[in-house]
């Protein structure tokens, strides 16, 4: 028999808000974090906006050192997961430790690290490259790096599946709970990738947003006038604790984990397959493993990222799954006002579902000016809304043909 | 020009996060300044930088403490300066 999962803390750090407050009352007014991008030159670029996290003080959640010694995406998801842990209460002490793990995961890594180093080994020669060259650049140092600090001794890796990796890592820590290997976990992902090799690299692709003059309205998904993803940066940690462990220590309960399902297109690098199949079949393996019926779910968190292919597959997707009921229930991308956290989105686009599920209230997705034939879903468009909110579903699919979807329901014992 | 000695110190209190204070002659940089094995690389590497040395790792593992680092960098950079001004003075001749 497995064991029940629920969710009893959150921490996010993203370009609209740091932590559940500010994240939340930004998702209510629809503000946008794209702006014209700050941290270097951006000017020879064909695309110069992103959303950055603006303010962030690294040494609010590591001693300086630490600081010096971490990439940037490690900062984030220590920040985030101290955030989840306080946020729920949750005292790691040596009778717990060795049941409380860590799944944190990036799609790309210490990107920034990487680029200063190489500018100096070609600079400077290979006697000058930094010792902490390797545990600043590797994904899987966020994972380590949080339980070295939070002393968290249980199961411990990372995930790296692009976009789709906060949702893996998430989904992958429920089963460790589920199975009884933990009774907690700190699960999400982490990214700081807002560097001019990454986004030279992602302009080659054709990928992104052009829409340079316009920040604030550059991320219009389901939108016809949509042209392309816009980065993002931040981190989204959730700690998932095993139910009877959270009800004896009275925690604060944002929904049970009930659903995990993941596919692969096995199609193509970086298109969605051309009828949604792989999405389609994550999202109906999410369902089968939450024993619930298509018509339960009342919110689906989209992937959403403002492409051509995506938005019209993955609404293709769910018409698929969900038949008629799709066109029933309430569809939004968070998306359009945190940009696109890559490795982070899964994570903070779960919290999003499990704050819409606490507030009972719908984030919109903003800058949908123009119906598009082939999206024609309920979006939410440019205005919150209040609604009944018990079941939601987060997307979340990553080049490669990764597909990750988590399924969340109201606790209600 | 500051001392060599301040020169480390601020060093020193930068990349091992420490008080000036405790960056005494006698600190030991794993026993009381807290470094690990990679800071001592990074340290050693800032060092080389910033008094253009080349430290080899034979003795690199020898210091141990900040003075020693201290009278590893005078020794050089007195020998630097006398190769230097023999130099110029065979140039001269």
């Amino acid at each position: 028999m497995n064991k029940r999962v629920v969710i009893t803390g959150v921490g996010v750090i993203s370009p609209i808000g740091i932590g559940k407050e500010a994240f939340w009352s930004a998702l209510m007014e629809g503000r946008c974090g794209v702006d014209h991008i700050s941290s270097f030159d951006a000017s020879r670029f064909d695309t110069r906006i992103a959303a950055e996290v603006r303010d962030f003080d690294p040494t609010d959640y590591m001693d300086r050192k630490e600081v010096r010694r971490n990439d940037r995406f490690v900062h984030f998801a220590v920040a985030a997961s101290r955030m989840a842990l306080e946020d729920a209460g949750f005292t790691i002490t040596p009778a717990n430790a060795e049941e409380v793990g860590v799944i944190i995961g990036s799609g790309i890594g210490g990107m920034r690290t990487l680029e200063e180093q190489h500018r100096i080994f070609l600079e400077k020669g290979p006697d000058r490259v930094s010792p902490f060259f390797v545990t600043m650049m590797i994904v899987n140092m966020a994972a380590g790096q949080v339980s070295i600090q939070i002393g968290a001794k249980g199961p411990n890796s990372a995930v790296v599946t692009a976009c789709a990796t906060g949702g893996h890592a998430i989904g992958d820590a429920f089963r460790i709970i589920q199975r009884g290997e933990a009774i907690a976990m700190l699960a999400g992902g982490a990214e700081a990738a807002i560097t001019p090799l990454a986004l030279a690299a992602f302009c080659s692709m054709k990928a992104m947003s052009r829409r340079n003059d316009d920040p604030k309205r550059a991320v219009r998904p389901f939108d016809r006038e949509r042209d392309g993803f816009v980065m993002g940066e931040g981190a989204g940690v959730v700690l998932l604790e095993e139910l009877e462990h959270a009800l004896r220590r009275d925690a604060h309960i944002y929904a049970e984990c009930i659903g995990y399902g993941t596919s692969a297109d096995a199609y193509h690098i970086t298109q969605p397959d051309p009828e949604g199949d792989g999405a389609a079949r994550a999202m109906a393996r999410a369902l089968r493993d939450a024993r619930i019926d298509p018509s339960e779910v009342d919110y689906i968190n989209a992937h959403g990222t403002s492409t051509p292919y995506n938005d019209r597959l993955e609404t293709l997707a769910i018409k698929r799954v969900f038949g008629d009921h799709a066109y029933r229930l309430a569809v939004s991308s968070t998306k359009s006002m945190t940009g696109h956290l890559l490795g982070a989105a899964g994570g903070v686009e779960l919290i999003a579902c499990l704050l819409s599920i606490e507030h009972q209230r719908i984030p919109p997705t903003i800058n949908y000016e123009f119906p598009d034939p082939e999206c024609d879903l309920d979006y939410v468009p440019n205005t919150p809304r209040q609604a009944r909110v018990e079941t939601a579903m987060s997307n979340a699919f990553g080049f490669g043909g990764h597909n990750a979807v988590l399924v969340v329901r109201r606790f209600t014992g | 020009m500051a001392s060599v000695f301040e020169r480390v110190k601020n060093i020193i209190v930068e990349q091992l996060n420490v008080d000036e204070e405790e960056v005494t002659p006698e600190a030991s940089f794993v026993e009381d300044l807290g470094a690990d094995s990679l800071d001592v690389v990074e340290l050693v590497m800032a060092l080389e930088e910033e008094f253009e040395l080349e430290i080899p790792d034979e003795d690199a593992e020898k210091i141990q403490t900040v003075g020693e680092a201290v009278r590893y960098i005078e020794r050089h950079l007195e020998m630097k300066q006398g190769e230097a001004e023999a130099e110029e003075e065979e140039e001269t001749d």
